[in-house]
C-alpha cells in the first residue's frame, strides 16, 4: 500500500514535467526544423503507392535529364527517379526504427545488468562490449551480413546488436549513479528481487538517457542502413532504396551521364539523416532545459 | 604512470584476443564450402575434398582457430584462398595507402574544425555560433558515400577542378597523387568536422568562462593574448588527444570512401575479400582494424592524461 501512495505524488510529477518537456520542443526551432523533414518523408513512404507513379515502371527513355515529364531524370533502366525518391523513404523508414529499437531494447536491458551487478559481470560483459566497439560499426556488419546474406530481416537484426553495445554503455553508466540512490537501498531493503528492481525502480529513472540514445542512435541507423545498402549488404536491388539507387548508377559518373539518378537519392538520404539528428538534438535539449 | 600504462596494454590485449574471438566465429558462420567456391560448381567432390584438406578447412573449428592465432602472433597471416598469395605484403600495402588518405582527411579536417569551434565559442549564442553548430551536427550525420558523390557532381564533374577517381596513372607525381586524394578525404573528413568543432567549442566556452581567464582579461592583457595563451591552450589540448580516438570511425568510412573512389586501401580489401568469401584475408584485414584502432585508443588515453594533470594524479594514486 505505501508503496502505492509514495508513487502517487511522483507520477503526477513526472506528467507535469513530461508536458513542460513537451513545451519546450513545440518552441525549439531545431526540434520543429527536424520534424518537418522526417514528417514529410513519413508521409512519402506511407503515400507513395496511392499518389505516385509505380517506381518501377520502365520507359525508353534511360538516363534521361530532369523535365516536365521526368521532374528528376530518369535512370538506366528508364524508371522514374523521382518516383523512385519518393518510394525509396519506404524501406529505411521500416528498417532503421526497427533496428534502432531492437538495439535500444537489448541496450537498455544489458546496461541495466551491467551498471546494477557490477563486479565480474560487468567487467565480462565490458570487454565484450569494448571488443565489439573496437571495430568499426561497417565492418562488423559487413562481417554479419556477408555469413548471413542480405535481407530487410537481418539488415534489422545485425544493426539492432551492432547498436546494442553502444546504447549499453550510455545506460550503464546513468545506472551507475542511479544505484547509489536511496529509493534502491529502499527496495534492496524490501526484498524486492533483482528483476524488480531493475525494470521497476531504476528503469523508469534512466528514461531520458535512453529516450536521448534512441533518438540520436536512429540518426546513425539510417546513416548505416543507407551505407550497407550502398556496399550492396542492405537491402537487395529491386527495391528503390536510396543507397541501392546511388550504388547502381554512381558508376555512370566519371562520363557526366548518371549525375540526376546519384545526386537525387543522395540528397534524399541526406536531408532524411539531418531531419533525424536535429530531432534528436532538438529533444536533448528539451531535457536540458 | 608506468602501472596505468601497463593495465591499459593488458586490457587491450584481452580486447583484442575477444576481437579474434568474435571475427572468427562470425567467418565460421559462413554459408558454402570454401574448396567449392574457389573451384566452382563443375569440380569433382574429390578435388573439392582435396583442396579444402590441403587449406585445413576440413579440420575442427577449435584446430583451425588456434593454428590461425599462433600464426598471427608470429606474424603469418596465412594465404589468401582468392589470390593465392600471402595475405601479410596484401595487408600492411593496403594499410599504408589507408594511412596516406587518412592523414590527408586529418591534415584537413584538423585546422578546419579547431578553428570553427573557436569562432562559434568565441560568438556564443550569436547567428554564427548556430550556424556553425548545425553545420557541423548536419555534416557529421551524412553517410560519406552520399558526401562523396555530391562532391563528385559539384567539383569533378560541372566545376571540373579534382579527379573524380582515387586511382592514379603508374608514375604520377606526389602532387598528382595528392589531388586525387584531396576529394576521398574531404569526404571522409565531413563526418569528423562535427564531432571536432563540437568538442572544440565545448572545450572553448568552458575555458573562457574560466577564472583563469576572467584574472588574464583583468590584468590588463590584450584580448588576443588571452585568447591564444590562455584559453586555446587549456580548451583544446584535451581536444586534440581526443581526435585520436575518432581514428576507429575513419576506418569505417575508409571501406565506403574507398569503394567509392576505387582506392585500394584497407577498407577496399576487407570489402572484396568479404564478397569473395576470402576468410584468411577477411580475418587477417578484420584483426588489423581492430588493433590499429586499440592502438590508437591507447596512444590517446595516455597522452591525455599526460596532458592532464588531474586524471595523471588519479592514475598515479
Amino acid at each position: 500500500m505505501s508503496a502505492i501512495e509514495a508513487a502517487a505524488p511522483t507520477r503526477s510529477a513526472a506528467s507535469v514535467q513530461r508536458h513542460e518537456t513537451l513545451h519546450v520542443l513545440a518552441r525549439s526551432k531545431t526540434f520543429l526544423a527536424g520534424a518537418t523533414i522526417v514528417g514529410f518523408w513519413v508521409l512519402c513512404a506511407i503515400f507513395q503507392a496511392r499518389f505516385f507513379q509505380d517506381p518501377n515502371a520502365l520507359s525508353v527513355h534511360q538516363l534521361a535529364s530532369p523535365s516536365g515529364s521526368h521532374w528528376f531524370g530518369t535512370d538506366r533502366n528508364g524508371r522514374d527517379t523521382f518516383a523512385r525518391v519518393i518510394a525509396g523513404a519506404r524501406d529505411i523508414l521500416e528498417i532503421a526504427p526497427a533496428a534502432t529499437l531492437l538495439g535500444t531494447v537489448l541496450g537498455t536491458a544489458l546496461g541495466l545488468v551491467m551498471g546494477y551487478f557490477r563486479g565480474i559481470v560487468d567487467d565480462v560483459l565490458g570487454r565484450l562490449v569494448d571488443a565489439v566497439l573496437s571495430l568499426p560499426v561497417v565492418i562488423v556488419a559487413l562481417l554479419a551480413i556477408v555469413s548471413v546474406g542480405p535481407s530487410k530481416q537481418t539488415t534489422i537484426l545485425v544493426v539492432g546488436f551492432v547498436f546494442t553495445p553502444l546504447i549499453a554503455r550510455t545506460v550503464r553508466s546513468a545506472v551507475l549513479s542511479e544505484r547509489e540512490l536511496e529509493y534502491v537501498s529502499a527496495a534492496q531493503l524490501r526484498n524486492e528481487r533483482a528483476p524488480y528492481i531493475l525494470f521497476a525502480e531504476i528503469l523508469p529513472n534512466v528514461l531520458q538517457p535512453v529516450i536521448v540514445e534512441f533518438t540520436v542512435r536512429l540518426g546513425y541507423a539510417v546513416f548505416t542502413v543507407a551505407t550497407l545498402s550502398f556496399l550492396g549488404f542492405g537491402i537487395p536491388p529491386p527495391s528503390p532504396d536510396w543507397g541501392v539507387q546511388v550504388a547502381d548508377h554512381y558508376g555512370f559518373l566519371s562520363g557526366g551521364f548518371a549525375v540526376w539518378p546519384v545526386l537525387f537519392p543522395s540528397l534524399a538520404i541526406a536531408s532524411l539523416v539531418i531531419g533525424v539528428s536535429l530531432l534528436a538534438d532538438g529533444i536533448a535539449q528539451g531535457f536540458d532545459g | 604512470m608506468a602501472r596505468f600504462i601497463l593495465r591499459r596494454l593488458g586490457l587491450a590485449v584481452i580486447t583484442l584476443w575477444l576481437i579474434s574471438v568474435l571475427v572468427f566465429c562470425s567467418i565460421q558462420l559462413l554459408p558454402g564450402n570454401v574448396g567449392r567456391s574457389i573451384l566452382g560448381p563443375l569440380a569433382s567432390p574429390q578435388a573439392v575434398a582435396a583442396l579444402n584438406h590441403k587449406l585445413g578447412t576440413d579440420k575442427p573449428a577449435l584446430t583451425q582457430y588456434r593454428e590461425w592465432v599462433t600464426g598471427v602472433v608470429k606474424g603469418d597471416f596465412g594465404t589468401s584462398q582468392k589470390l593465392q598469395v600471402p595475405v601479410r605484403p596484401q595487408l600492411t600495402a593496403a594499410l599504408r595507402h589507408s594511412f596516406e588518405l587518412a592523414l590527408i582527411a586529418f591534415l584537413v579536417v584538423v585546422p578546419l574544425s579547431l578553428i570553427g569551434g573557436t569562432i562559434a565559442a568565441l560568438r556564443v549564442g550569436t547567428a554564427v555560433d548556430r550556424g556553425i553548430t548545425t553545420a557541423g551536427l548536419s555534416l557529421s550525420a551524412v553517410p560519406e558515400f552520399v558526401t562523396g558523390v555530391v562532391l563528385i557532381a559539384v567539383l569533378g564533374i560541372w566545376l571540373n577542378v579534382l579527379p573524380i577517381s582515387a586511382a592514379w596513372e603508374p608514375g604520377a607525381g606526389p602532387w598528382t597523387q595528392f589531388t586525387h586524394l584531396l576529394m576521398p578525404a574531404i569526404a571522409l573528413s565531413c563526418v569528423l568536422f562535427g564531432y571536432i568543432a563540437r568538442m572544440a567549442r565545448a572545450g572553448m566556452v568552458e575555458a573562457l568562462d574560466s577564472d583563469y581567464v576572467r584574472t588574464a582579461i583583468l590584468k590588463g592583457l590584450p584580448h588576443r593574448t588571452v585568447i591564444r595563451r590562455h584559453a586555446m591552450r587549456n580548451a583544446l589540448l584535451p581536444t586534440i588527444t581526443v581526435i585520436a580516438t575518432q581514428l576507429g570511425y575513419l576506418i569505417g568510412g575508409l571501406v565506403v570512401v574507398e569503394i567509392l573512389f576505387n582506392y585500394q586501401g584497407i577498407g577496399r580489401l576487407i570489402y572484396n575479400a568479404a564478397q569473395a568469401h576470402d576468410v584468411p584475408m577477411l580475418e587477417g584485414g578484420a584483426i588489423v582494424v581492430g588493433g590499429v584502432y586499440l592502438l590508437a585508443t591507447l596512444i590517446a588515453d595516455v597522452l591525455y592524461s599526460l596532458l592532464n594533470p588531474r586524471i595523471r594524479h588519479q592514475a598515479a594514486e
